[in-house]
């Protein structure tokens, strides 16, 4: 081996330091939203952010959505970076916006952008490093993130990626497996809990290409360490759909809690290191590790009664996890659906969520590069009476 | 034009232009560089250490020392002191409190010092860290530092007022003429239009030789009274007028001018001349652009106009329109804070002609414009002085 050979700059992700006044746009961000502060008093929209409002000084400061559409001014392609990351990455296409609020915005630029002056539309996305940042486009459809070899970073599009759904056993899991591969995931791996020495797939999963099943029982902490130490190291997106049907009394109390977070404390014990090694090295993509909860663990409903509450233990878990793999660059994307289509949520008299909507609605997350995901009727309804005080 | 009635700087002697030499990269801190400084502004005045009574200190690389702890560094007792980390404006208003200091007499001898290092990463620490919105607005970006910013600055002037790459070039191949001839200067190679068209881009439209290079040096010079300065023997220049102007502009998109445009008629109504009537400029010069800039916002030629400015004059030392006789910044390098007092210390060899390297003939008056502090999306200080040659 050259121990003198050139190599590539080992940097996952950029710096992730913001002031605490800039944090509500990563929060915003974090959910596909873009937001600004503007003043209470006068409406003055201003960036970047401050502690007060710079024309009439009041600090009632709100962050509200904003529209992204403004004029390009003018851009560059940075051929060098004081940061490592965008160094490692150069050319890097950056350029100033004028919102049409009245604001001028640094923003990362696709290669292909448009040349000023141009109409661009600002959005605001996640960095590798699971801070917010603004990114204009040409175009106001929202999907430019994936097609841009750079900026793709910032996202997890599951085209060409190596995808691990924990759990194939729920209608709706099979449903992920089938949107993953629809929408071109390069390999899937389904784990199947054991019944005695062999385990049950379902009709025409594994028949699906590019699908390979495997024994696994994220209770079964050996058995989630043959799982990790035969495949952690290609995988590029983890989805964990592990969960137990709702039933009632102290015994479903106890194996709701084994499931949802005990067992993803042993994948956290076996697939943090692997996930991390390799995502060091991966640029065509910001892997991610999905954990689906539920919008449960986000308050207590009587109807969901222990339920909830063990995915509350597991969110957050999951939330320190997502700090934790943040510095190596995997990104943890937690869905939180209301009552799905199935056995489990026969007694609630709300919307229900279906199977194919709900596996839509996370391949829609990974690709748009969000950390939180609301599906369906009932957890778009928490979140847009909640988000900002409780997120 | 604003009203004015301010007092002259009557009776103020500006004396010994001391450049401790500039080195690419040093293991040196800047204290050592400011105690260079302040032993040469002793050597050159012939004063002992007891007979200065004020400091006013730049740094960009001390910290965490400031102007207090520097008078404990360097074992001085002042009866007044300021501490002015303003970059590339430094000089002028370290220029204008020190002559207030001893038109009034809180001080008899002011030493101005600009010290910094330029070790391997400071540059980084300094943009990573230069401003709470360069942090959260502009380092995520990879574009830390000024290049990115003047890299969207020049792509729009170009395009908007139809500059090309040849004018920039015009000025810089110029200025690297009048530097082969000054000893301060770290670039003294001859400089081809060519060489600096085929230059490797750094930010486009931006190439090698548009931008300043960082270094490690100090700048210093002696504020008293002329009386002072006859006393002790000293060539001297007289302060004519001199303005300093913060966030000018603060509405328009992009910057396009600077406080010079609030500020010309003040300047030269103070001073008592007209522009035909100065000898050479001094402009701060850290990308061809601004030195563009403030030309136009001084009223040497209207707003859009520089190229046709450049294709018109000639810069050198004996040219239509000496600028930048030492080679400015451009040639010289970038001592951080230095580099904002690199045009008073020039502009003070000129008019006591004592340049070392090439003289304007029988200069008598010179206009030095300083400008620096790119703490989001535009540089917020400006400023500008006229020097005259005493006697």
């Amino acid at each position: 081996m050259d121990l003198f050979a050139r190599r590539p700059v080992v940097c996952a992700a950029p710096s992730g330091r913001r002031s605490r006044v800039a944090q509500p746009m990563t929060a915003a961000a974090a959910s596909g939203q873009f937001e600004l502060q503007e003043c209470s008093v006068c409406a003055t929209v201003q960036y970047p952010p401050r502690e007060a409002c710079c024309r009439c000084l009041s600090d009632e400061l709100v962050w509200k959505h904003q529209s992204g559409a403004g004029e390009l001014l003018s851009r560059t392609a940075l051929h060098h970076s004081h940061d490592p990351y965008f160094r490692s990455r150069v050319p890097w296409h950056v350029g100033l916006v004028r919102l049409d609020s009245g604001v001028s915005i640094l923003a990362h630029l696709p290669a292909d952008a448009p040349k000023p002056p141009a109409r661009v539309w600002v959005e605001a996305h996640l960095d590798r490093k699971g801070a917010g940042v603004l990114v204009a486009f040409g175009r106001s459809d929202g999907a430019g993130l994936t097609e841009d070899p750079r900026l793709q970073e910032m996202c997890s599009d599951p085209g060409s990626a190596n995808v691990f759904v924990t759990d194939g056993g729920s209608l709706h899991s099979q449903a992920v497996v089938r949107a993953l591969a629809a929408a071109g995931a390069a390999r899937i791996w389904v784990g199947f809990e054991s019944a005695g020495d062999s385990f049950v797939v379902p009709q025409g999963l594994c028949d699906l290409p590019r699908v390979t099943c495997l024994r696994m029982d994220v209770t079964d902490e050996p058995c989630v360490g043959a799982v990790a130490a035969s495949i952690a190291g290609e995988i590029d997106i983890m989805i964990n759909t592990a969960a137990i049907a709702q039933s009632r009394g102290v015994d479903a109390a106890r194996s709701e809690m084994e499931v949802h977070y005990f067992g993803l404390l042993n994948l956290a014990r076996h697939f943090v290191s692997p996930l991390s090694e390799r995502a060091i090295r991966t640029r065509r993509l910001c892997p991610a590790w999905v954990n689906v909860l539920c919008v449960s663990g986000l308050r207590g409903y009587p109807s969901w009664g222990t339920y909830g509450a063990s995915m509350a233990a597991a969110r957050s878990l999951s939330e320190c996890l997502r700090v934790q793999l943040r510095e190596a660059g995997v990104r943890v994307v937690n869905v939180y659906p209301g009552p799905l289509d199935d056995r489990r949520s026969e007694q609630h008299q709300v919307p229900k969520l279906g199977a194919p909507a709900f596996a839509q609605s996370i391949v829609e997350g990974l690709r748009a590069g969000v950390e939180e995901v609301f599906p369906g009727e009932v957890a778009q309804e928490w979140f847009h009476g909640h988000r900002g005080r409780q997120l | 034009m604003r009203d004015s009635d301010r007092k002259a700087y009557d009776e103020v002697a500006i004396a010994v232009p001391v450049t401790i030499p500039y080195v690419r990269h040093s293991t040196r801190g800047a204290h050592w560089f400011a105690a260079r400084a302040l032993a040469a502004l002793l050597e050159g005045s012939g004063l002992e250490k007891k007979g200065l009574d004020g400091l006013c200190f730049s740094s960009f690389t001390a910290g965490p020392d400031n102007a207090v702890a520097m008078t404990q560094h360097l074992g001085i007792t002042v009866r007044w002191l300021d501490h002015i980390p303003m970059g590339g404006v430094s000089g002028i208003v370290a220029l204008r409190r020190a002559a207030r200091a001893v038109q009034c007499g809180d001080a008899r001898v002011v030493a101005c010092i600009a010290a910094d290092t330029h070790t391997l990463g400071s540059f980084r620490s300094i943009v990573e860290d230069f401003s709470q919105f360069s942090r959260d607005a502009v380092y995520p970006y990879g574009a830390g530092g000024a290049n990115a910013s003047f890299a969207l600055l020049t792509d729009y002037y170009m395009r908007t007022y139809g500059a090309r790459a040849e004018d920039f070039g015009k000025m810089c191949v110029e200025q690297r003429e009048n530097a082969r001839h000054c000893p301060y200067a770290l670039l003294r190679k001859p400089l081809t239009i060519e060489e600096y068209l085929n230059a490797r881009p750094i930010a486009e439209p931006l190439r090698l030789f548009d931008c300043v290079m960082p270094c490690a040096g100090a700048e210093a010079f002696l504020v008293m009274t002329r009386r002072r300065a006859a006393e002790l023997h000293l060539p001297h220049a007289v302060v004519l007028g001199a303005t300093e102007c913060h966030n000018p502009f603060p509405d328009e998109p992009i910057q396009t001018r600077g406080g010079w445009a609030l500020d010309r008629d003040e300047l030269f109504s103070q001073a008592g001349i007209s522009r035909h009537s100065v000898d050479l400029v001094q402009t701060y010069d850290d990308y061809p652009v601004m030195s563009v800039i403030q030309l136009e916002d001084l009223g040497f030629c209207a707003k859009g106009e520089g190229a046709d400015f450049i294709r018109s004059h000639s810069f050198t030392t004996n040219g239509t329109f000496p600028l930048n006789t030492c080679g400015g910044q451009l040639s010289a390098g970038q001592a951080g804070t230095a580099g904002g007092f690199l045009g008073i210390t020039e502009s003070l060899r000129q008019v006591t002609n004592t340049a070392p390297g090439a003289q304007v003939e029988d200069a008598r008056f010179a206009l030095v414009s300083g400008f620096g502090m790119m703490v989001y999306d535009r540089g917020l200080c400006s400023g500008a002085a006229i020097l005259e040659r005493a006697g």
